[in-house]
């Protein structure tokens, strides 16, 4: 308690040392960003500090003997199922700073239902026979942008051509895309990770609202550029470099409010690349100044298609909500080639805790209901849907697919991937994984080789899982599996669920 | 020859290397007891100022001052080029200590012999860049 605050007297873990094997180099004491390990000079002993532990388990995985195990504090406040732990350790903390409580990546509570978990995937027998992945060729190919009506043919000296022009189109090899996070949240030596994985798998990932660092620009055919409230790193140069552009209406994690980038975070490069000054809070506005109607962002959908000679398509990213499916169909009719919803299991570097926790939809929902509302309009051709803020493995990738995305977007998985152990720590930038962080020693952490393996492998190994599944479902391109829903089942969920989902209950 | 080089850019200042280097040169391997029993000395050495940071070891000089230096001859070449002190003739007079421009060569206080890097001459991959967990030590020939 001495020098403390109640709420940090109650530690949350305890650092658990086995002396045994401790052989006192001080490696967790230099790898733990928090300080919560010591070395007591004089009497040759580590010393450690539970409250500072936030349970990265970074220096549990960098301690050469295993001697560090970091637990869960077994002493709890008295057992109370309404007002719980966290409930109380938030008003703590509010009594004492009077602010608005910060956190980082997704939703943790897990109190609304993932219905990906309760939604289960179809195979063939007997008829149809399954297909084996390792002896006939498999496509995953997935092409994002609109897609004409109708198909017209000319023939000339008997050879057939197209006639219809074809709008631009981004070419995945994988259904599967780093999504936006963005540089300054993350540090340049994730950023270079992604640039290249997404180069060498034949995919794209997403700048984010951050402006896009020079020396990645040859990496620009596989890189989608974003263009939020705040504008940040836009210009006619980094339009073009691109291959696809987006824009970003709202974020799953944080719908209705804009991006924060504390000034900590803002250092040089930074600063160049989102052409702010070094030191100052990069705040997006919570709304685009220039859009407040659908007509509003028409204009701006094709301000951008102007800017790039009409060569890349454009993307609308929008937070899922309650009425998603009529601002798809605006944002469809405005011009979007590619609509972009991000469901409220979403992360994020820095959200108010108050807004993750209790505002939007799950993705599941949104996205069931947007396509269906745009077949039922007879525009779903008009544009690509990808997904996100709820992906966590192949398949989710595929029952996001069948439920009728064309692609998803991984943002938390990608962290994971280079080693994020989902502290949910990312707003204090001392990401310990030097990850969410742009302090030099510790981005250092991420070797970009290292990354780009990592990122790379991931794809390649959700891409073999997914044509096992859709294999085992008698098909060999996931095209052909696109949208269908009767492939879907579901398992205790109510009849207004089944209903939105639009898949039959498990059994029938 | 290959060298065992650091990568200033991605070195975390972790430490890991020197605890793979003292329990590859242990006569247990066994980390603690390389550490509690042993007290074996690592042949490296993490330099650390602010943010930067790499681990340094021998260079194994084409034209080692330390082989110069030596007054009883223990220092001297390998078949391969490597440099290597043979501890049973070293006196602990500390001249190679004195004349190694890295400042690579440590002090073994627990046999009393001058003690460096030998790049671990029964592996293939020296301990130390096998242990890198960020790649920020490369053994290769430049
Ligand atoms: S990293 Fe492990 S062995 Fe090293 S000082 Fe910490 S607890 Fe002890
Ligand atoms: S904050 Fe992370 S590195 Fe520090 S003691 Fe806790 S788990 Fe270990
Ligand atoms: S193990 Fe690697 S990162 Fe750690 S100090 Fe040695 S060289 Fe640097």
């Amino acid at each position: 308690m001495l020098y403390k605050s109640f709420v940090d007297s109650f530690s949350d873990y305890i650092i658990d040392r086995n002396e045994d094997k401790c052989i006192l180099c001080r490696i967790c004491e230099r790898q733990c960003s928090y300080e919560a390990h010591g070395f007591d000079k004089k009497n040759s002993v580590m010393t450690k500090q539970d409250h500072k532990c936030i349970c990265c388990r970074r220096c549990e995985a960098m301690c050469p003997t295993g001697a560090i195990s970091i637990r869960e504090n077994p002493s709890q406040f008295k057992r109370n199922s309404n007002w719980t732990a966290s409930h109380r350790k938030n008003i703590y903390k509010q009594a004492e700073t009077g602010g608005i409580l910060l956190v980082g990546m997704g939703n943790p509570t897990g109190k609304q239902p993932t219905y990906f978990d309760r939604m289960l995937l179809d195979a063939s027998q007997v008829t149809n026979p399954s297909i084996d992945p390792l002896r006939e060729p498999m496509e995953l190919r997935t092409y994002l942008g609109r897609k004409p009506d109708r198909l017209e043919f000319e023939e000339k000296d008997g050879r057939v051509s197209l006639k219809t022009k074809l709008t631009p189109q981004l070419k995945l090899e994988y259904p599967i895309m780093f999504s936006a996070m963005s540089y300054g949240a993350i540090n340049y030596n994730v950023h270079v990770g992604m640039a290249r994985a997404s180069q060498k798998m034949g995919i794209y990932y997403n700048t984010g609202e951050g402006g896009l660092h020079k020396s990645l620009y040859p990496y620009g055919a596989n890189t989608i550029v974003q263009v939020a409230s705040g504008r940040f790193g836009v210009n006619a140069e980094y339009l073009n470099v691109a291959g696809g552009i987006e824009i970003k209406i709202g974020q799953g994690a944080k719908p209705g409010i804009g991006g924060h980038l504390p000034g900590e975070k803002v250092n040089e490069e930074v600063s160049r690349t989102r052409m702010i000054p070094a030191g100052t809070d990069a705040l997006s506005p919570a709304p685009h100044h220039d859009i407040y109607s659908i007509e509003d962002l028409r204009q701006l959908i094709y301000a951008l298609k102007e800017a790039t000679d009409y060569k890349n398509p454009v993307s609308v990213k929008i937070a899922a909500v309650h009425n998603s499916a009529a601002i798809a169909s605006g944002i469809v009719r405005a011009g979007a080639d590619i609509l972009t919803l991000d469901g409220y299991r979403g992360g994020t570097g820095a959200a108010p805790l108050v807004t993750r926790n209790n505002v939007g939809i799950p993705i599941e929902l949104a996205l069931a209901s947007v396509d269906q509302r745009l077949r039922d309009e007879g525009i779903r051709n008009h544009v690509s849907i990808v997904v996100g803020g709820g992906i966590r493995s192949s398949a989710d990738v595929v029952k996001a697919i069948a439920l009728g995305a064309d692609a998803v977007y991984i943002g938390t998985a990608t962290l994971v991937s280079v080693g994020c152990t989902l502290c949910r720590m990312c707003f204090t930038g001392k990401c310990p994984w030097g990850i969410a962080t742009n302090d030099q020693s510790l981005s250092k952490r991420i070797n970009p080789d290292i990354a780009e393996e990592k990122l790379s492998n991931l794809i390649r190994g959700w891409g073999l899982e997914i044509k096992e599944i859709i294999g085992g479902m008698g098909l060999n391109a996931l095209e052909s599996m696109r949208g269908s829903r009767h492939r879907l089942r579901g398992v205790g969920l109510s009849e207004s669920e089944l209903d939105i989902l639009g898949i039959a209950p498990a059994g029938k | 020859m290959k060298r065992v080089y650091p990568v200033e850019d991605y070195c975390m200042g972790c430490g890991l290397c020197e605890v793979a280097c003292a329990t590859e040169h242990s006569k247990s391997k066994d980390i603690v007891k390389a550490y509690k029993e042993e007290a074996v000395t690592p042949r490296n050495f993490v330099e650390r100022k602010e943010y930067l940071s790499y681990s340094i070891n021998c260079r194994h000089c084409e034209e080692p001052s330390c082989i110069e230096a030596c007054i009883t001859g223990a220092v001297d070449f390998d078949e391969d080029g490597r440099v290597l002190i043979d501890q049973a003739r070293c006196v602990a007079c500390w001249s190679c200590i004195m004349a190694c421009p890295f400042g690579v060569i440590k002090r073994d206080t627990v046999n009393n012999v001058s003690t460096k890097c030998d790049q671990c001459v029964e592996r293939e991959t020296p301990a130390c860049v096998q242990a890198c967990p960020n790649r920020a030590l490369i053994y290769e020939e430049r």
